[in-house]
């Protein structure tokens, strides 16, 4: 009997060496209940770093708190804070200054994705779309950049999106905050090299989070544990500067970019 | 705020989402499900709970029972492969407490380097702790420490009528026992308790004996019993009523000292054609099987995972059995009457459709640790057959006399098709069941067997 096998092996569980050789020690998520984070998270739980979580409920946090040291996390600190919320991030960075003092990564994983019909019908929606997905990322961002670049060291890295690369009719307001956060991001890169800061852009394609369940064909979307791997992997080779995740999408968007605007604008997807 | 406060300012959409396609491991019914409910938190349970219509729900986990007890055709499910995180553990005793959704193999990935190991598993990893409760799964060492229900020592049970009810063996003892079981019936599990079991490290000290007889079978079976904790066999089902085949017994082994890194095996990417699945090629299979084992014979320190579970090493290995999948048969007979045993081997051999995995074992005689646990004392049989139509549910019509009349029993979690009448022969106290049923709760298997809602 013969039979077609596709062939997949690669080891399941993490390898501690991985922490060794990275300078990646210490972890900031921000936005640590999203889905992709909790997928990076156990990941970074496995390699024995430490980590601090930011999300908004106290309750999720202790449960992640719990999860993550018993599967092998050196330190789990949590902050419950409202990251939408520029108000709050001062206490923000002054809780990381006070305990966690000498992070060297910190990746900004939250986000938010309305209904597209939503945004063009109502300005609420959509200022509160760029506020969760632009104004705050940015502002945040802004916090841990000075510190970083302060101390000449480090990584920052964010999760925009494939989304953000062109404009389309089905998801342009989430498109345009995502892409707004990665020119944000192109620039920031820039003013942190000299620094040594390196910063990363994630660019990931659709991925099966509860974000998306509610899209038609997420079955078919990327699988979380997949995508995280190769962040974490950017994070610990700090490269590349813009990391498409799954793969496939880096390519898929250059094809895309290259279509001329006076045929793209009849294409309705 | 990223998910969360999307999905509640999202409106809802106007049709409803396309239904993902949930099957169970045998493949076998395909039926549609009006939604299903992924839940990342167990805060969201209560309001899925809460919104649902009664008799709409059910908790699904990682759909490796094989027919349609993990089904609710024309329903919702509940995923709770999200709901997988560890809430405690404590490293003195080994008490774990696990999320409902956690698999069995996360379980061995972050406990087996601390020490500990599954108090009981069944032949895959690819199960959750809600799935392996609500089943009461047994496993190879089922003479010498019960089913996996024997190991739970508390369980907190999201119900919709009275919110979170904490079970043990104290507060709603009646309850934990209906949870263990209850083919998730009774609620969302929420979190449980489980007694892990401390070992030296990932190494078995394995034996496999050939045998070509029952009688050599149960000879063997006895005898291995005081002396190992883990006893299965391996069936050529092609050979009648004298069957041949290879017994498994095993001990957990002294530090080995070895690292042990498991690497995710192949995977069958589609179906395979149906015709490539005959007697023939599954005769060969088996004699092959047969041959290079009995030649191996002889005692080895294996890996746990190649000893516990050989199937897991293909990944999708039910696509074996190609596009309509396949049903499983697994009962249980009496140890008195052999003779049942072996007309039941002699109708399978006889109908050339059986498969290549015959798996035999004998059965401890702890108490059973829910109402409706499958486990009892007695030989324990369980077969693949591929789906072929109305001659294979005939053929296991025919077998379900033999075990009906033998005073034996069906394994709910293997069934797509068992009449009430084997059921009720199986359980004779189902009724005493039912007042613990959650009103929201349903199943396709619970509506065929009971003509119930």
């Amino acid at each position: 009997m013969t039979m077609t096998m596709a062939v997949n092996a690669h080891s399941t569980t993490a390898l501690p060496a991985a922490a060794a050789t990275s300078a990646m020690k210490k972890v900031i998520i921000l936005g640590a209940t999203s889905g992709i984070a909790l997928e990076v998270q156990r990941q970074l739980a496995c390699q024995g770093r430490e980590l601090l979580l930011v999300a908004r409920s106290p309750q999720r946090l202790a449960e992640l708190q719990a999860d993550l040291a018993i599967r092998g996390a050196q330190q789990v600190l949590t902050y419950s804070a409202d990251l939408a919320s520029v108000q709050q991030h001062a206490a923000v960075f002054e809780f990381v200054r006070r305990n966690f003092p000498d992070f060297d990564t910190v990746l900004l994983a939250y986000g938010s994705m309305h209904d597209q019909k939503d945004s063009e019908t109502s300005v609420d929606v959509l200022l509160e779309e760029l506020q969760v997905n632009f104004v705050s990322a940015t502002a945040i961002l802004t916090w841990f950049a000075a510190d970083l670049e302060r101390r000449h060291t480090g990584c920052l890295a964010a999760i925009t999106s494939v989304a953000g690369d062109r404009g389309r009719s089905s998801n342009y307001i989430y498109g345009s905050a995502k892409g707004a956060l990665s020119l944000f991001l192109q620039g920031l890169r820039s003013r942190l090299h000299p620094a040594g800061v390196r910063v990363i852009t994630i660019k990931p394609g659709p991925v099966q989070t509860a974000m998306t369940d509610h899209m038609p064909n997420s079955a078919r979307f990327a699988d979380p544990e997949r995508v995280a791997r190769d962040i974490v992997r950017a994070l610990e080779r700090r490269s590349p500067d813009v990391l498409y995740t799954p793969k496939i999408w880096r390519y898929v968007m250059t094809a895309v970019r290259q279509i001329p605007e006076t045929i793209f604008k009849r294409l309705s997807f | 705020m990223s998910g969360q406060s999307a999905a509640t300012l999202r409106k809802q959409p106007a049709a409803p989402p396309p239904t993902e396609r949930i099957l169970s491991w045998g493949r076998y019914p395909k039926i549609a499900h009006q939604h299903v409910h992924k839940p990342a938190w167990n805060d969201q349970v209560p309001e899925i709970l809460q919104a649902a219509t009664p008799a709409s729900l059910l908790p699904y986990g990682l759909g490796r029972s094989y027919g349609d007890s993990c089904l609710n055709a024309g329903r919702e499910l509940i995923d709770c492969r999200r709901l997988n995180r560890i809430l405690g553990f404590d490293e003195s005793t080994g008490l774990l407490r696990s999320e409902s959704g956690l698999s069995f193999s996360d379980i061995v990935d972050v406990f087996l380097p601390k020490g500990w190991f599954l108090p009981v598993t069944p032949g895959t990893r690819f199960v959750t702790v809600g799935g392996a409760i609500a089943n009461d799964v047994h496993g190879k060492n089922h003479h010498c420490a019960g089913t996996f229900g024997a190991h739970v020592r508390q369980i907190a049970l999201h119900r919709s009528n009275d919110g979170l009810v904490i079970c043990n063996f104290t507060e709603n003892s009646d309850m934990l026992r209906a949870t263990i079981g209850g083919l998730g019936l009774t609620g969302v599990i929420a979190w449980a308790d489980i007694q892990l079991k401390p070992v030296a490290g990932p190494w078995i000290n394995a034996e496999s004996i050939p045998f070509q007889s029952l009688k050599t079978f149960l000879d063997l079976s006895r005898e291995s019993n005081d002396r190992f904790e883990y006893t299965v066999a391996w069936l050529d089902c092609f050979a009648g009523k004298n069957p041949r085949g290879i017994f498994f017994r095993g001990n957990h082994a002294a530090d080995h000292g070895k690292e042990f890194h498991p690497r995710r095996g192949p995977k069958l990417p589609f179906a395979l054609p149906e015709w490539m699945l005959n007697r023939y090629s599954v005769k060969a299979f088996n004699t092959a099987y047969y041959r290079i084992h009995a030649a191996r014979k002889g005692a080895a320190v294996v890996p746990y995972d190649s000893f516990f579970y050989p199937l897991d090493s293909i990944r999708q290995w039910n696509l074996l059995y190609g596009r309509r999948g396949f049903l499983q048969y697994q009962c249980v007979i009496p140890e008195t009457n052999v003779e049942a045993f072996e007309e039941l081997l002699d109708r399978i051999a006889r109908s050339g459709m059986g498969s290549f995995l015959g798996v035999l074992k004998q059965f401890g005689s702890a108490p059973p640790a829910g109402m409706l646990s499958f486990p009892r004392p007695g030989l324990t049989l369980a077969l693949d057959f591929a789906m072929r139509g109305e001659r294979t549910l005939k053929l296991m019509q025919s077998l379900d006399e033999v075990v009906q009349q033998s005073g034996g029993a069906l394994y709910p979690a293997k069934d797509a098709r068992m009449s009430s009448a084997l059921f009720e022969a199986s359980f004779p106290r189902w009724r005493g069941f039912v007042p613990y049923i959650d009103p929201k709760m349903s199943s396709s298997f619970w509506r065929r067997v009971t003509g119930g809602q």
